[in-house]
This record gives structure tokens, sequence and C-alpha cells, in this order.
């Protein structure tokens, strides 16, 4: 039983967060950072394009340098 | 936007998912026993339908601005593992996803397991080879069709998007009893992760409460800009660190089981 719950909550992990569990993270982050700046009546609307041209070469460097 | 634009969205979205699962339908059915593959395949599909029978009328009932927050991290996540496959794959990083390789190693490895059949089918392996392929790829088709078609306000061209690619791939695969490897699944790819990215960094955005300068045209900013970093990160890629080991000219897949997880 226990082997077919951690198989299912496997396959939504990898479905779900993939290879990078930071970018996952980072989108999370970046959207929580979204509703906090817009709250404060700025505009908001650059906070995640920067977090995606931050987390996407991030993931690739690691992706690539950790071999 | 308007409905050519999500229509030609949602299409290739599917497409690339229609190519994977296609592939793997017919590596159960060709290496082992038609009617199992076809059993799973039409089991995948019911089950499918249910889902989303259930999760489709509740997606329409929450609110426009928590299902953007929601759909748009799902996408943002989705599109940026997809675009990182796709740069790693377009920087010489990682190796091409090759459906004609995978096709063969699909077929390699369900020949070596034994035919045992188990309640209504007579070769179990092909059943759910074909089975949690489909409903793999079949998960993200209706995920990308539900998703788009809810937050566009468009559900049936979204459906009709989805529906059109998986009957022109599967038609075009089951003509030919062949995998698809004439497709260009990794420019595919890249378009697709491209646009998941541009989609989910607006609308994600959009639900946790900004406001888009010159609002739905942003996203005629947000594609290109998103392409265009993507190429230039696979020319940086390129010019800076060796392939990897395991790069281009190594095998796709080890086997069967890690194609239908590995296909994404």
């Amino acid at each position: 039983m226990a082997v077919k719950v951690r198989a299912f909550l496997g396959f939504w992990y990898d479905f779900v967060v993939g290879d990078d569990w930071r970018v996952a993270a980072g989108v999370v982050v970046a959207l929580g950072a979204t509703w906090l700046v817009s709250r404060s009546g700025a505009a908001a609307w650059w906070v995640v394009p920067v977090a995606v041209a931050i987390l996407l070469p991030v993931s690739l460097w690691r992706a690539t340098h950790r071999r | 936007m308007t409905a050519w634009p999500l229509f030609v969205a949602v299409f290739l979205a599917c497409a690339v998912e229609a190519v994977e699962a296609t592939t793997i339908v017919l590596a159960a059915g060709t290496a082992r026993d038609w009617r199992s593959a076809t059993v799973g395949l039409t089991a995948a599909l019911a089950t499918l339908a249910v889902i989303v029978a259930v999760v489709g009328p509740a997606v329409s009932v929450i609110p426009l601005r928590g299902l953007r927050l929601v759909v748009g991290g799902l996408l943002l996540v989705f599109g940026l593992q997809w675009l990182r496959k796709a740069v790693l794959r377009a920087s010489g990083h990682k190796a091409l996803h090759d459906e004609d390789a995978i096709f063969q190693t699909a077929v390699a490895a369900a020949r070596g397991t034994a035919v045992r059949p188990r309640a209504f089918v007579p070769d179990w392996y092909a059943f759910t080879l074909s089975f949690k392929g489909v409903l793999l790829e079949g998960l993200e088709v209706a995920f990308i069709a539900v998703t788009f078609g809810s937050n566009q306000h468009d559900l049936p061209v979204a459906a009709l998007a989805a529906v059109a690619a998986v009957v022109v791939v599967a038609g075009a695969g089951f003509a030919v009893r062949a995998p698809l490897a004439r497709v260009p699944e990794n420019t595919l790819k890249f378009v697709v992760g491209v646009m998941l990215t541009a989609f989910g960094t607006f609308w994600g955005a959009e639900g946790a409460g900004s406001r888009w300068p010159g609002g739905d045209a942003a996203l005629l900013a947000l594609v290109p800009a998103v392409a265009v970093f993507a190429l230039l990160l696979v020319a940086v890629l390129r010019r800076v660190g060796a392939p990897s080991p395991d790069g281009p000219v190594a095998a796709v897949v080890p086997a069967a089981t890690t194609a239908v997880t590995e296909v994404r």
C-alpha cells in the first residue's frame, strides 16, 4: 500500500514539478511577490518576467555544470 | 485573443503530446499484442473522459482570477521545464528527442518481457504500457485544452483544437504503423515551451493581482521576448561548456518504462 501511495505521489510530483524543483519553487515565490507588490499599489507586472529571466538561466547552468 | 491563436496554441501543444502517446501505443501493439494495446488505449481514453467530466465543470466555477493564478503558475512551471529541455537539446547538452529511437527501445524492452494474461486482456504488459502512456500524455492534453479554453472563455475552440491534434497525429501514426519521426518534434517542443512560458507569465501575474500594460496585447510582446531570450540562451550554451557525456550521441532512453515518463 505504502509503495502504491509513494508511486502515486511520485507520478504527480514528476508531472507537476519535473526535473528541477527550484524552478517550481521560484515560480511560487515570484507569484507571491507579485501579489505583495500589487497590494502595495505599485506596478507588479514585471516581477514574473524578471523571475523567468533568472530561473531559466540558473536552472540551465545547474543542468550543464552538475556533472 | 481571437479564436485562431487559441486554436493554433492548443493544437501545437496537444500534437506534441499525441506524437508521444502514439509512439508508445504503436510500440506496445507492434512488439506485443494489438488487442491488449487497443484495450489499454480505450481504457485510458475512458479514464480521461471521466477526469475531464469531473474536473471540467469544476474549473468553470472557479473565479477567473483564482483560475488564472493557479493555471498561470502551473503553465509557467510546465513551460519553463519544457523550455529548459528544449534549450539543452538545441545547444547539444541533452540528447535530441528521437521518436524512432524511443520506438525501437520500447519495442526491444517489450519483446524481452514474458506474456502474462490478466483479467480481460491477453497481454498485461502491452495493456499497461499503452494505458500509462496514453493517460499521462492525455492528462497534459486535457489540462492544456481545459485551462486555455477556460481562461479565454472559449472551451469549444480549445476542445476542437485538442481533438483535431489527436485525430491528425494518431491517424497518421496508425496509417503508417510507424513512429512519426518526420514530425519536427524538438522544434515543436521549443515553440510550445515558449508559448506555455509566455501564457503562464501573463495569466500568473494577472491572477496574482497585477495589470499588464496594454492588457491582452502584452502577449504580443511576451511571446517573442521569451522566444528571443531562449534562443540567446541556446547561443550562449553552445559557446560555453562542452556537451555532457550523455549528449546527442548517447542513447535517448534506456527502457520502455522510462520512455513513458521521459517523453514529456
